[in-house]
């Protein structure tokens, strides 16, 4: 093991794995945003809000009603769920047949609502949970528990969305309404049911990041906009709606920020995943996947 | 038509002697920053009635501003060429980042999300650079010496801003009144319609776009730079990001996209009203004006897609003859 070490960088290793246990919490958030765009062809700019609101309710579950984590965590999810589903509901649905980009704009407009909510009920101190976890040495480097802990929860709950999406007749109509959506009402999926459902599964993949993140991150009324541009251009860089180029585009970027952070200042490693994601726009317009037209 | 222009030219004569009438300088603080973001906004939908949303316009106000401003302070640079300078680099960036988004035809979604991609490059570059920007702490430029002030651009004189705004302002609006009777008009609306067909009837699609592009970066810059000028103080909050994107975007929806006084009065209404919750409810008000805002954004989506001012002028003008924007609105609801 040690002279495995040796021969490469000690911190270009832990940069590398931190990245991957970054990449998991950023491909679970951008798949919650990729099944919304995939079934109902909206962008919600207001995801990375959703993820905030959930970081507040546990926060306040476990600080003020002393739940344990467990617990609390359900009740996120499951709140965030339902707040998919109103957003869905009173946003997007009235809009459906209106120009795409006024969709955009009017999660936009929620966007402003959860944040000026978040600062107006919660006001605008860092809070944390107060709970830390011991960090994990592996010869010289270092691992936050609450880092693996993260990423092994993602990586369950993208498995369970896989086998909800294959295994049960729900995931197959929301599949299939992804693929067509004129053809499938006909066949007797009721698509209005089928929208309130992908929105609530979005909504609960967002409780379950912000579980995740709010171990790691303390949370403030602005916390969204730290993660959320990041999940949009994951999302775009993998192809909007395509969950497995979402996933490796995660990565991709999880590296550049966690590699570039290394090297300089987090902010420079930001600016490079940015950078790197305009170039790519170019490269492979529709997406890391996609086949050239 | 005589008319109409008779009004301009009384309402410009009012609007100009007002600051000699009317010396409250609060009340010319708020027309000033008033005129300096309807110009910002005026801007932002040259591009957005056509259809090209950009959420970059954060980063090119963000530029206008630091540009300016870090060359005054580090080089000693007089904004008179700091401010050219600001807009030409603006003016790159916009065309580094447009050229190809059109050429490879990024269009709708991916578009939106490119600009947005940009405004946070924009965003987190001044903030790394805090040995040189301040960070997001904010940066001020240096005061100039007495008697210096024409040549640094900086009058403590409330009047002679509110003139300066003003002329501003009315070159946007003449922008704009240009761009709407030019052939470009036309030749955006019908690739706003579709890109292919515009292309197949001679359209040069690219080059279109990236002239309105070029166009309203260059404005937004000014705008970020006078800004800057005028309040002192810049932090990259308030000049640059995304959240200054969707300002922009919101103003402009809630006054109106297709007419040229809509983001003016976008500007008016959401100023007055930012101020009147902070008058009503002082430090509580924190948040509140952003709640409003929020909800009217999504409102205003829902219901009233053509904004305040774009309805109220359709209200007037359609029982007679419809106007030529309904018009269109109307075979494109029915096309659906």
């Amino acid at each position: 093991m040690q002279s495995f070490l040796d021969i490469f960088d000690i911190y270009l290793l832990e940069a590398v794995i931190n990245g991957i246990l970054l990449g998991g919490v950023l491909a679970l958030l951008a798949l919650g945003l990729n099944l919304i765009f995939g079934v109902i062809d909206v962008t919600w700019i207001c995801y990375a809000e959703l993820v905030m609101i959930g970081m507040y309710g546990m926060y306040y579950l476990v600080q003020y009603y002393h739940l344990p984590y467990w617990a609390a965590a359900p009740l996120v999810i499951l709140l965030v769920a339902l707040l998919g589903a109103a957003l869905h509901y009173l946003v997007i649905a009235p809009l459906l047949t209106a120009p795409p980009i006024n969709q955009l704009l009017a999660t936009g407009g929620v966007l402003f609502i959860l944040q000026s909510f978040a600062t107006v009920a919660f006001g605008i101190d860092f809070r944390n949970l107060g709970i830390r976890l011991p960090v994990l040495a592996i010869g010289d480097m270092n691992f936050s528990y609450a880092r693996l802990l993260s990423f092994a929860a993602a990586l369950i709950g993208m498995i369970g969305i896989y086998f909800f999406m294959t295994r049960t007749y729900t995931g197959t109509a929301i599949r299939a309404i992804a693929q067509d959506r004129q053809i499938m009402p006909l066949m007797g999926v009721d698509a209005k049911r089928i929208y309130l459902i992908t929105s609530a599964i979005g909504g609960g993949l967002a409780g379950l990041a912000a579980c995740l993140l709010v171990l790691q991150y303390d949370v403030h009324p602005f916390v969204g906009l730290s993660f959320g541009p990041i999940t949009f251009l994951i999302c775009v860089l993998g192809g909007l709606g395509n969950f497995i180029g979402g996933f490796i585009a995660a990565f991709v970027f999880a590296q550049i920020i966690s590699l570039g952070g290394l090297f300089s200042d987090l902010e420079w490693g930001y600016v490079l995943a940015f950078a790197f994601f305009i170039v790519m726009m170019f490269i492979r317009p529709a997406g890391l996947l996609a086949r050239r037209s | 038509m005589n008319r109409q222009v008779a009004g301009w030219i009384v309402a410009l004569a009012v609007l100009v002697a007002l600051p000699f009438v009317h010396r409250d300088p609060y009340h010319l603080h708020l027309l000033v920053l008033i005129l300096i973001w309807s110009f910002a906004y005026t801007s932002w939908s040259i591009m957005g009635r056509f259809g090209l949303v950009s959420l970059g316009h954060g980063g090119f106000m963000g530029i206008g501003a630091y540009v300016t401003a870090l060359l005054w302070n580090h080089l000693g640079v007089s904004p008179w060429i700091g401010i050219p300078l600001s807009m030409v680099t603006a003016g790159v960036l916009a065309l580094i980042v447009a050229y190809p988004c059109f050429r490879f035809r990024i269009t709708g979604h991916y578009f939106v999300l490119v600009t947005l991609a940009l405004s946070g490059i924009v965003l987190q570059v001044i903030t790394a650079t805090r040995d040189y920007t301040g960070g997001s702490l904010g940066y001020t430029p240096h005061r100039a010496q007495s008697g210096k002030g024409l040549y640094a651009l900086q009058f403590d004189d409330k009047t002679t801003w509110y003139l300066i705004a003003l002329a501003v302002w009315l070159v946007g609006l003449l922008i704009w009144r240009w761009i709407d009777r030019s052939m470009s008009r036309h030749a955006m609306e019908a690739i706003s319609e579709d890109e292919d067909a515009a292309a197949a009837a001679g359209v040069n699609v690219t080059v279109e776009k990236l002239k309105i592009t070029l166009i309203s970066a260059l404005m937004t810059a000014l705008a970020g730079a006078l800004y800057c000028q005028y309040q002192m103080f810049i932090s990259p909050d308030t000049v640059s990001g995304i959240a200054v994107s969707l300002q922009m975007v919101f103003a402009v929806i809630v006054g109106g996209v297709y007419v040229a006084l809509g983001p003016t009065v976008g500007a008016v209404i959401t100023i007055l009203l930012a101020e009147i919750l902070r008058i009503g409810f002082g430090t509580r008000a924190v948040g509140w004006d952003n709640l409003v805002y929020g909800l009217l954004l999504v409102l205003f989506i829902i219901f009233l897609p053509k904004g305040i001012l774009g309805s109220v002028i359709d209200w007037i003008k359609a029982p007679p003859k419809m106007s030529r924007g309904h018009e269109q609105e109307t075979i494109k609801a029915a096309r659906r």
